[in-house]
């Protein structure tokens, strides 16, 4: 380093800026992580014993997998619920005027901001047995007995989509804001239609915002853990808290590290997958 | 082919396209209405429409010290996290923003991993650390654990400012003779400060709205706001908790109002 301040390159800063924050990390996140690895492979709570028992225990156990599958289940369809009715917002924003985008930005981002125990609770007055929509059918006389929303899988599904659209919207929008219109004009006065159009070319060039948002929906829709816990009631168990039950309630630390372990890898694994489409889909896009 | 069938397709494809966006954008904003509506009820139960119209449930709720006292607990910890999360985080930002280093690449993803990463998990694992080291829970570590879920926030927010800082701004400075320091007080700094803000706000919300970890991370004397919803609504459907939210989301429409003043918070989070 020169000692004339000049001879530096003035427009960027010194690494050592980053330090505070990744020792802050390493103490507090990655440490934490690493010891929940370690407990994790120990067969007995006090950790004196080393093995994979308490692996071997989540992987023979038909109802843990049962849990891990329906988790991953639950975020695909959410994230499908989000990609089907987050697509077409954002190609409404791409439409409309200035002042019609801003309103349009600031309802998807509601949700987002709003709490989530305060979202979820708007849907069990909802979905409920005496709630808006049993009541509207009974007084319309299309049903008798109310229906079973509330503590069903389409009860969690829908009140997850609406909760997480903002992270399938506002990537989705982003990209579709990158598209040139004129290919849009181009592809119209070559004789496509407009649903050829969009599915041949909108389509697989805002794939990186696709990609982008599905990984942040599939992720945070198989980690919710006030929603589906109330929506989905005694009944249905996913993941988090099936985790939350082995380390709070049963005190059960080493088999409770095990499964966020596998929950981790479970959704570093998703992550992955969507990142490499994501990579494959920018040669695409640019091709 | 005829011009007049490629307009039937493009208004079926308009039609279509607009109908499911109205639909969606109907059930983003239908929850926060309905909560809204029902709050004002004069009944105990949380029929809609409500049979009368009254303040019952507000006055109720002036009464909930139980609710106060955790709403306390929450924003003292949001502020403390949200305080740590930008000193920490526009530091990391400024050094890994316009680094092209591997290093500056692999640390962006480790501030980054919280997004993703369940975070139960983390709360689980940092409790267990916290007991290892013989630190009780207690405020501050909550404050801990929350600045690693909402620092990304700011990181990533300043990053994205600082993306769109010129360079030539900066080069001029030096030229003309300022210092780094000056540079950054005078000149970087009020550029990127909407950024910074926007993404503060976002950490703010998140830390006081967080449950996976202070679950973990508190015990009876820190009450957490959303953790004391959550327990509430579990046993019986409160109208009480109807116009707390209520509060809330008043609340947050007023806060995102003033943001997108100060910062473009539309915008920014937009491109």
């Amino acid at each position: 380093m020169g000692a004339a301040p000049a001879s530096r390159d003035v427009t960027s800063y010194g690494m050592g800026l980053a330090a505070p924050l990744a020792l802050f990390f390493l103490v507090f996140f990655v440490a934490p992580l690493l010891q929940l690895l370690w407990l994790s492979l120990h067969n007995d709570t006090a950790g004196l014993h080393w093995g994979l028992g308490q692996y071997l225990h989540f992987l023979s156990d038909p109802f843990s997998l049962s849990v891990l599958g329906s988790t991953l289940l639950l975020g695909a369809e959410v994230t499908a619920v989000c990609l089907v009715l987050g697509f077409p917002i954002a190609w409404l924003y791409q439409r409309v005027g200035p002042r019609l985008q801003t309103i349009i930005i600031l309802i998807v981002l509601l949700p987002l901001l709003t709490s989530v125990v305060v979202r979820t609770f708007a849907w069990i007055v909802i979905l409920g047995r005496q709630g808006i929509i049993n009541a509207t059918l009974q007084s319309l006389g299309i049903i008798d007995t109310p229906l079973k929303l509330l503590y069903t899988q389409f009860g969690v599904v829908i009140a997850l989509a609406q909760v997480q659209m903002p992270l399938m919207t506002l990537p989705l929008i982003t990209a579709l804001g990158r598209i040139d219109p004129n290919l849009d004009d181009a592809s119209c006065s070559l004789g496509a239609g407009s649903w050829r159009t969009f599915f041949r070319v909108v389509l697989p060039l805002s794939l990186p915002g696709v990609i982008a948002g599905c990984t942040l929906t599939y992720a945070a829709a198989i980690t919710a853990f006030i929603t589906q816990s109330l929506i989905g009631g005694g009944q249905m168990l996913f993941m988090p808290m099936y985790l939350y039950q082995q380390a709070s309630t049963l005190q059960n630390w080493p088999f409770a590290s095990a499964i966020s372990i596998i929950f981790l890898l479970a959704v570093l694994a998703v992550v992955s997958v969507f990142t490499t489409l994501g990579r494959l889909s920018r040669g695409y896009g640019g091709a | 082919m005829s011009g007049r069938k490629r307009t039937l397709e493009a208004i079926s494809f308009e039609l279509v396209m607009t109908v499911i966006a109205i639909i969606a954008l109907i059930i983003i904003i239908a929850p926060s209405l309905v909560v809204l509506i029902v709050s004002f009820t004069s009944g105990f139960s949380l029929r809609f429409p409500p049979p009368g119209y009254s303040l019952r449930w507000y006055a109720e709720l002036w009464d909930a010290w139980q609710l106060h006292f955790a709403a306390k607990n929450s924003l003292i910890v949001a502020l403390w996290a949200t305080g740590l999360s930008i000193v920490l985080g526009v530091a990391a930002a400024l050094a890994i923003s316009r680094s092209p280093t591997l290093s500056a690449r692999l640390l962006d993803s480790l501030f980054m991993s919280p997004l993703v990463l369940p975070a139960l998990a983390f709360g689980l694992a940092a409790l267990m650390l916290f007991s290892l080291v013989g630190l009780p829970v207690s405020p501050l570590t909550l404050v801990i654990g929350h600045t690693v879920v909402c620092v990304p926030y700011v990181v990533r927010n300043t990053v994205a400012a600082l993306a769109q800082l010129e360079p030539t701004l900066l080069e001029s400075s030096a030229v003309l003779g300022a210092s780094r320091l000056y540079t950054f007080r005078r000149i970087v700094l009020p550029l990127i400060r909407p950024g910074i803000i926007a993404g503060a706000f976002i950490a703010f919300m998140s830390s006081f709205d967080n449950v996976p970890v202070s679950l973990f991370l508190r015990d009876a004397a820190t009450d957490m706001l959303p953790i004391r919803m959550w327990q509430d609504l579990e046993g019986k459907l409160d109208v009480t908790i109807a116009a707390l939210s209520s509060v809330l989301i008043i609340a947050t429409i007023a806060l995102v109002a003033v943001m997108e003043r100060v910062t473009g918070l539309s915008r920014r989070l937009t491109n």
